[in-house]
This record gives C-alpha cells, structure tokens and sequence, in this order.
C-alpha cells in the first residue's frame, strides 16, 4: 500500500486559534440540527398546507399552519453563484474566498448555501443539510453527482475527512479495531495508533494490525490516569481524530452476585475512562482545531444504543453506556470551542463474542467500521448503526414505555443473556 | 529480652542484620491473576490523585487507591481459599500477629525455572535441598526462588492459549511440607503460590489448597529473594488489617545476616 506524506508543521509559526461561524439559532432552527446530526435531508414543511419552506419559520408564511420538518428532495437549481472575497465574519475572512450560492430547491423555496466548485446559473445541484464548525445546520449545494468534494475546501472544513489525519484508537482489543484502521488507512489516514490494554497479555490481532503502514500499537488503560498521561505527553498534540472503542460487555441481571463487581468495571472503562481522556485529550484537541492542513477534527464515541434502552439482562453495561453518553454532552461543548466534533455511533448486539447470546441481526466488524467512516465524511454527529439499534431508536421517540416493558419481559431477545 | 533487642538495634545500625525489601512496587500496570472473564475479576491497582500542591490541595500530595486484595506482593489468608473456609481466625484482621514474623528457608530454584518456565518443585528436591542445608523447621516460610521477579510485563505473566507457564510446587512437596514439615507458609516470585498450569494439579491449585486448609499462608510476588540466605532469614510480612480480608498487599521485609547471600 503507498504511503502518503504530509507536508511537516513549520515550529516556528503560531497556531491560530480555532475561530467559529456565526452559531446563534432560534429554538426552531434547532429542528434542523437534529436532523444535520444524523445526516437526514429534511427541510421544514407546514403541516397543514404542505409547503415547505426556508429559513425555518415559527410557522407557515403562507396559512399560519404548524411546521414540521419533512422529508425533501435533494435536487436543486443553482440561480446565482458569489464569490465572498473579503468577508465581515472573522471565521468565514481567514477561509476566504468563500462561494455562495442562491439555489431554487425542488421542493420549492429558494435558500442561500453554502457552494461548491460550481459557477454556471442554471447548475443542478445537490443539496445537503449538514453541520458547520460551530455545531449548526448549514445548507450545502455542491455538484449533482457528488463530484470533486475531496477538493473542495468549504466542504471539507464541515467533514472530517480521516485523509491525511493522524488518529488514535483507544482499544485495539476492540472487535472492530481492525476492519476499523484498514478502513482508516485506505481513507488516506496519515498514522493510527491503537490503544493496548493489559499489554502484559496475549493480543492475536497485532499482526494484522502491525503489517499495516503508519500503524502502531501502545499502551494505553483508560482505567489508569497515568496511562492516558503517558500517551497524551507523547502524542496528545498530534491527534485529530479520536476514535474511542472501550468497551467492556459484561452481561448480567442486576441483582446477581457479579453485577456490582462488573458494573464498576464496566463504568470505570467506559464512563470514567471517557472522562479520563477527555481530561487527557480533550484540551489539545479542542485547541487545534484550526492546526492549518491538519487541524483536530473529530472525536468518535463507539456506544451502545442499550445506554438509550436498557435490558434489564445488561443492567450495569447499559448503565455505564448511559452515563458515557450523558458525558458525550460535555466532552462536545468542551470540543466544540474549538470546532471539534463529537458524534456517537450506537450499536445495538454486535459480532462481540460477549453479545454470542443474542440473536442475529447483530452488526459486523465490517458494517461498523464502514459506519464510522461514512460519519465521518459526513461530519455527523449521531450515527445509528444496524437494525436492531435503529429500531429502538425509532420506537423510543414512538413510545418508551412500550420499549421497557418488552425489554423487560424479554420479549424483544429472549432473555438472550 | 532487653539485651536481645538492643543487640538487634546494634546489628542494624552496623549492618551485621540487613534489611532486605522482598516487596514488588505496587504499580497500576503490574499484571494480576488471570481469571476466565465470566468470573468476578480483581480490581488491578489505580492509584488516582487526589492532589499534588495544586488547586485540589495547595500544601498537600494524596491519592485514592483502589486493588483487589489479591494485587501486587500480597498475603493469601487461610480465608481465601474453599478449604481454608472453617478454620478459626483464617482472615487477615483475626490472624495470630505472632505468625506475621518468621524465620524462612529460600530453596534456589533459579536455575532450573531459567530453564523450564514450567518447572516444578518436587518433594525429592525438598529432601535433597535438606541433605545439604539441614531439616526445614516447623513454622518457617518456605520460598522458592525463581528469580521470576526480574522478568516484567507479559514476560511476566508469560501467558499462552492454554495458560501461564510459570514455576512452582507440585502437589506432593505440599502435602509433605504441610503435613511433615509443618511450615507457616510457602512463598514465591511469581503471581500465585501455585505454578501457572496449577489448575490442572490433583488437586487443583495444591499450594492453596494445602496451605490454606490447614492454615497456612501464601506469599506472592516477592522480589529480591536472591538477597537470602538459604537459611536465617527472619521475615516480617504482616497484611493490611482488613475486615474479613481474604488478603492483601503488603511489605514485606526480612532480616538477613549481613555480609551474606
């Protein structure tokens, strides 16, 4: 496999600090967020007349109805392309020039987009709602068939493209972590480094994971506050994707002999141990988010959607995924001074030998690590992965009570654990 | 009794007596028992900070420590083992003091475990060991030397798919040194009494079941004992007095002629 190499930072320059575009929003635009975060394209729509409309109105501008946001065609019309040379804003100013584009949506309304190499009224475009730096839904216009994003500077400064990024792995004993660095690597990943916990013990997937360039492997606990130290000492100001794999599944009723034992076990790793590296990651992350070329980007939580829903068979497990994700809330307002995003990927049963007990379907090592990847070229902030984790998310917004009743009774595993 | 004592403060302060540290450094990355994962698992040691001279305590340095009782150079009470479960004063906070100093006897078996990770201490070897150096004395500690304590890391611990590989008695020499020989306890330099492939003994784990059934303690862990004679050594291994403690890390010192090795 060729390696690629990136250009060294010149030591003697400054580090800018991480400027953000304007992030005020009403409480309704928040709707759009929601819908930016998990990669769905939906625009605001009246639920009585059905016309959509742009920006989001407290209510329908033509019948006063009630809006909703609603699924909506991505295709678009480009009317106008401008060049901003010298922008007001100090954020959109140092990225200049910056392309905007007036774009007649299909589904109706004429938005202003952020634009990509294209120039031509007339253009088809394609439409995206994603999120920009600042955390906020932004519109995306860019070339109808996908194009040359690679290449285009407006939208990668919204992704977080792996190419050429340096990206640590905290759990190389994770069953995805190979699939996940090969996935890394073919991305253009400039280095990866995993995580080994209890290195003292065997670990089978090192070749694997030695054979692959720009890949090592180091130790790292993220039980122990001086093993984080260690890491972050040596390589904490050259990470810009975090991808935290630690897990620790251990399957158990509450009110068994092992639960409290393996409880604590669990939430030292996965709470405690997502505090720890925040403390440990988080600041030099947060400060480089505008590092030039190779600015911090992402942090990555790989969690389970049974912190959302709880099984009774999976009480502390569940519990300690719940309190990482309430965490999550805090490590992303800290990362996001800086421009940094967090996004979470939520799993329901999994190919882990630990989840051996549950029925299928149970997401692979392969369609995980593709998850991964595809949120972060996105740059989206919740992924849901596999159908087991989607549909408990779709039934918690319908009816949670229905969702612990049934998780209760064992009717939606079957007691698997 | 007096004098004995003065006699022994002389000795220390002119180095006729040593003081010889057998304890390992209790570190958060010092490997631990390996159970299969569906059991309960040991908590390995964290050592948290509560402050260093700094805004969580401007004159003042501490930390949280967190182990399981069996982490580090660490004491097996009688308590700790099933066979050991009916016998009176069997945990670490009701333990007679006087059995916490010693004399012990160190049997070299570096040479052998240098050779063979899985190298077993046989009751022959005992018997052989006391033709040169005189009959093990009722109530000593018995250690086996295997210099295991040099070794770090997974070296260490030195697992493989079937287990650890690493020395320590079969279940004959513990019968003999139990029954026959009457010693307090059996120590060793790597993490269990017993030899890594000790569980597939008749019976299984035979220095805890042995020792512990009748009383006796465990020493693990132990680093240095090739600063021992092989005999004269009075060791000092008295345990954290821990409620109903099973075990628990501790230091553990000896008293060596000076001069000697």
């Amino acid at each position: 496999m060729m390696v690629e190499h990136f250009p060294r930072k010149n030591p003697l320059l400054r580090t800018q600090t991480p400027l953000l575009p304007p992030a005020a929003r009403s409480r309704a635009a928040h709707l759009l967020t929601a819908a930016a975060c998990a990669g769905r394209f939906e625009l605001p729509c009246c639920t009585t007349c059905n016309a959509f409309a742009w920006p989001i109105p407290e209510a329908c501008p033509k019948c006063m109805g009630e809006i909703a946001l609603r699924k909506a065609p991505q295709g678009g019309e480009l009317l106008s392309a401008t060049v901003a040379e010298v922008p007001a804003d100090p954020y959109f100013r140092e990225r200049a020039p910056w392309r905007v584009g007036l774009v007649k949506l299909d589904c109706g309304p004429i938005a202003v987009t952020h634009l990509g190499p294209l120039k031509e009224p007339g253009a088809r475009v394609n439409v995206t709602l994603m999120l920009d730096r600042a955390g906020q839904a932004v519109l995306h216009a860019g070339p109808q068939k996908g194009g040359a994003m690679q290449d285009d500077p407006q939208w990668q400064d919204m992704v977080a493209n792996p190419r050429g990024r340096r990206i640590l792995i905290t759990d190389a004993r994770h069953f995805c972590a190979i699939p996940l660095t090969q996935a890394l690597v073919k991305a253009g990943a400039a280095e990866v480094t995993l995580g080994l916990h209890d290195s003292w013990k065997p670990f089978e997937g090192r070749g694997a994971l030695e054979s692959l360039p720009c890949v090592k492997i180091e130790s790292l606990d993220l039980g122990s506050d001086r093993s984080i130290q260690d890491m972050a000492a040596q390589i904490g100001g050259k990470i810009e994707i975090l991808i935290n794999t630690a897990d620790v599944l251990r399957p158990g009723w509450l009110m068994s002999p092992r639960a409290p034992v393996e409880a604590k076990a669990v939430m030292e790793i996965v709470a405690f141990g997502l505090m720890r590296l925040a403390r440990g990651f988080g600041p030099a992350m947060a400060s480089r988010g505008a590092d030039g070329a190779r600015s911090a980007v992402a942090w990555v939580n790989l969690l389970s959607v049974f912190g959302r829903a709880h099984p009774p068979e999976l009480a502390g497990y569940a519990a300690a995924h719940a309190a990482a994700l309430a965490l999550s809330h805090a490590v992303r307002a800290e990362l996001a001074t800086g421009g940094v995003r967090l996004m979470t990927v939520l799993t329901g049963p999994t190919e882990d030998e630990w989840f051996q007990a549950f029925p299928p379907p149970r997401v692979s090592a392969d369609a995980l690590a593709k998850a991964v990847l595809d949120g972060l070229m996105r740059g989206l902030e919740e992924v849901v992965v596999g159908d087991v984790a989607r549909d408990l998310m779709a039934r918690l917004e319908e009816n949670p009570k229905a969702i612990e009743r049934e998780l209760a009774q064992g009717r939606m595993y079957g007691g698997a654990a | 009794m007096n004098d004995l004592l003065s006699s022994l403060t002389a000795a220390l302060s002119t180095g006729a007596v040593r003081v010889v540290d057998l304890t390992l450094t209790l570190r958060e990355d010092f490997p631990t028992i390996v159970l299969p994962p569906e059991f309960a698992q040991p908590s390995p040691v964290r050592i948290e900070r509560l402050s260093r001279y700094d805004e969580a305590g401007p004159a003042w340095y501490w930390n949280n420590l967190t182990f399981g009782e069996h982490t580090g150079t660490h004491f097996d009470a009688p308590a700790h083992w099933i066979t050991g479960r009916d016998i009176a004063c069997g945990t670490v906070d009701t333990m007679p003091p006087e059995d916490m100093i010693a004399p012990a006897v160190v049997i070299d078996c570096s040479a052998q475990s240098a050779a063979d990770e899985d190298f077993l201490l046989t009751r022959e070897a005992v018997k052989a060991w006391e033709a040169s150096h005189g009959r093990i004395s009722p109530r000593s500690w018995v250690l086996m030397r295997t210099d295991w304590s040099h070794r770090r890391g997974a070296a260490y611990a030195n697992l493989r798919d079937d287990g650890a590989h690493t020395p320590g008695p079969d279940a004959e020499v513990m019968r003999f040194l139990v029954d026959e020989r009457d010693i307090l306890g059996f120590g060793t330099e790597t993490i269990g009494t017993d030899a890594g492939q000790g569980g597939h003994f008749h019976p299984p784990y035979p220095a805890h079941h042995y020792l512990h059934g009748a009383g006796r303690y465990g020493l693990q862990c132990l680093g240095a004992l090739d600063q021992l004679p092989s005999r004269g050594a009075m060791i000092f291994a008295a345990p954290l007095k821990v409620h109903e403690g099973s075990g628990s890390p501790l230091r553990v010192l000896a008293l060596a002629p000076g001069g000697q090795t």
